[in-house]
């Protein structure tokens, strides 16, 4: 039976004075990509950047591995083992690609170095462009650059912020392999408003509306359901 | 170090070393000799400023603090204890300590918070070292300051010159070691987006305070020098308008690439120099702010990355 590895309870956050999170609960287990869908401004940005600590939680629980992580500051939580791609995908323009990529390493050993030379793998045009510009390179290769980089360290959780946004179909396809190939290696909490791609990728679902998560389930019996679908993420 | 591994550009800085070592044996007039020292100093001093704003995005409107601690602490020590080397040591290694101190300080209390608390309390600070300046008569002269006689060794103008390029050079290739470093490109990824930095891990304010120290550090010694080449202190290396000329100089000659603002210093220094020098040709000239300022203007909408920031940039575009 799988474990959880994150757990938010009922969790409640502002944004200065406005009160964007409502009442958040998630699971996410172990080994699986569990993608948060919903409408946009429905706070599935906001609930990836609370878990990272970079919004304040005014109510409720945040627990990673069984250890409270509420209100932590974001690198103690990236240092527990989680990884965040946000959705501006956060290349630093003037680093190249390789410092990009050496920022983000945090022990430098065998394992990170048989792991770069897999993402590197995973991704060659990283290692064409090894030495250009961050901000040089097209949008679908930021976004690489950004999964990479959050993938190079041994992160147990890796939270992903609309890793489609902006790209044309080609690069979303290349990307969501690579989403599938990582999941061998970590546990995923995906932020996805392109449906074909959170199907592709996704085991659990959960659905945000008006800063709440409204409802829950496999990815399969979403998929199949017209109505929610409907209801919910506006497909017809 | 392999000899055969060093990169082409710091082949061209060791050459460009050489040929300054050189130099004071070709040029011999005293006027000349002294203003390529202030370049090396105000140098020394917008590198330490290039650290801060470049490299980390830290604005300070009051770096001159540290400057003016080096200096004070330098001229009171050859007033007070002799003009010997050992005073001299004493007086800059006080210098530095407090420059290190004062720098931690101002980076504990402000740098947690968005970067114009750093800004406005460096800002403050430099008023208060000021009038504590001012003030403290028995110890600084107040306003008019005082003069103090060098060390023989460095009494003899080729000497001090000598004494100011090794610091320059070490300054500079250490600074740029450091900046190449893994804690260098740590600042840069500070500078440009600080949430994603912490999110990678990194405690962003230890970072942000060791530039602050280092970078107060490297300012108090262009203070210990600048007291050197005057031979006198005065509330004046407290004074805003320091840190003013020395943004200038950063922002003229390209933010965030260290040899930028010493070319920034060098044109600053000249033009200083040299349009006040034309003040018998035409009286604008007596007010040389007014073209010196211009041509802050002019540099900012023609150049707004500096020069060398533009030259890279084209370069760049040339290569894409």
């Amino acid at each position: 039976m799988m474990s959880s590895l994150l757990s938010v309870k009922n969790v409640e956050a502002f944004i200065q004075q406005y009160h964007i999170l409502h009442d958040i609960s998630l699971e996410v287990q172990s080994g699986e990509v569990t993608v948060l869908l919903g409408r946009n401004g429905a706070g599935k940005t906001t609930t990836l950047r609370t878990i990272m600590g970079l919004n304040k939680v005014s109510k409720g629980d945040i627990t990673y591995n069984g250890e409270q992580i509420i209100n932590e500051q974001p690198y103690r939580i990236a240092n527990k083992g989680i990884g965040y791609v946000p959705e501006d995908q956060g290349i630093f323009g003037e680093l190249t690609v390789g410092e990009n990529m050496r920022v983000a390493v945090k022990k430098e050993d065998e394992r990170t170095t048989k792991r770069m030379e897999w993402i590197l793998d995973l991704f060659p045009d990283l290692k064409k462009y090894w030495k250009k510009q961050g901000g040089q390179l097209s949008g679908g290769q930021k976004q690489m650059l950004a999964i990479a980089r959050a993938f190079v360290n041994e992160n147990d959780l890796l939270l992903i912020d609309e890793p489609s946004k902006g790209l044309a179909p080609i690069i979303v396809e290349k990307v969501t392999e690579s989403i599938q190939q990582m999941k061998e290696h970590a546990t995923i909490l995906l932020v996805e408003q392109n449906f074909q791609m959170a199907s592709n990728t996704g085991d659990h679902f959960y659905i945000i509306d008006d800063g709440q998560t409204v409802l829950n389930g496999k990815m399969n019996e979403l998929q199949e359901n017209q109505e929610l679908k409907r209801k919910y993420l506006g497909i017809l | 170090m392999n000899i055969q591994n060093l990169e082409k550009s710091t082949w061209f800085y060791l050459c460009i070393t050489l040929l300054l070592f050189i130099l004071p044996m070709v040029i011999t007039e005293r006027s000349l000799q002294f203003i390529i020292i202030q370049i090396f100093i105000f140098g020394i001093f917008a590198m330490s400023y290039d650290l801060l704003l470049g490299y980390t995005g830290i604005i300070s409107f009051g770096h001159v603090i540290f400057f003016g601690l080096g200096a004070y602490t330098t001229g009171i020590a050859l007033d007070r204890l002799g003009a010997t080397i050992g005073s001299l040591v004493i007086g800059a290694f006080i210098g530095v300590l407090l420059a290190a101190f004062v720098s931690l300080l101002v980076g504990m209390l402000t740098l947690r918070l968005k970067s114009h608390f750093y800004a406005m309390l460096t800002l403050a600070l430099s008023g208060l070292f000021l009038v504590a300046a001012e003030k403290w008569r028995p110890m600084t002269g107040g306003n008019d300051g005082f003069t103090f006689r060098l060390p023989d060794i460095i009494r003899e103008p080729n000497h001090l010159y000598i004494l100011c390029l090794i610091f320059f050079v070490l300054i500079f290739f250490g600074l740029r070691r450091l900046t190449n470093s893994p804690f260098g490109k740590v600042l840069m990824a500070i500078r440009e987006n600080e949430n994603r930095t912490t999110s990678l891990g990194y405690k962003v304010v230890y970072y942000k305070v060791i530039a602050s120290i280092v970078s107060g550090v490297v300012a108090s010694l262009a203070g210990v020098l600048y007291a050197l080449s005057l031979r006198f202190v005065n509330t004046g290396v407290f004074a805003t308008d320091l840190t003013i000329d020395v943004l200038l100089m950063t922002i003229i000659g390209g933010v965030g690439t260290l040899i930028g603002p010493i070319i920034g210093a060098g044109l600053v220094e000249l033009a200083h120099h040299w349009l006040s020098s034309l003040a018998d040709v035409h009286w604008i000239f007596e007010r040389w702010i007014i073209l010196y300022g211009t041509l802050y203007i002019l540099v900012v909408i023609f150049f707004p990355l500096g020069i060398i920031g533009t030259i890279r940039s084209k370069l760049a575009g040339r290569n894409k």
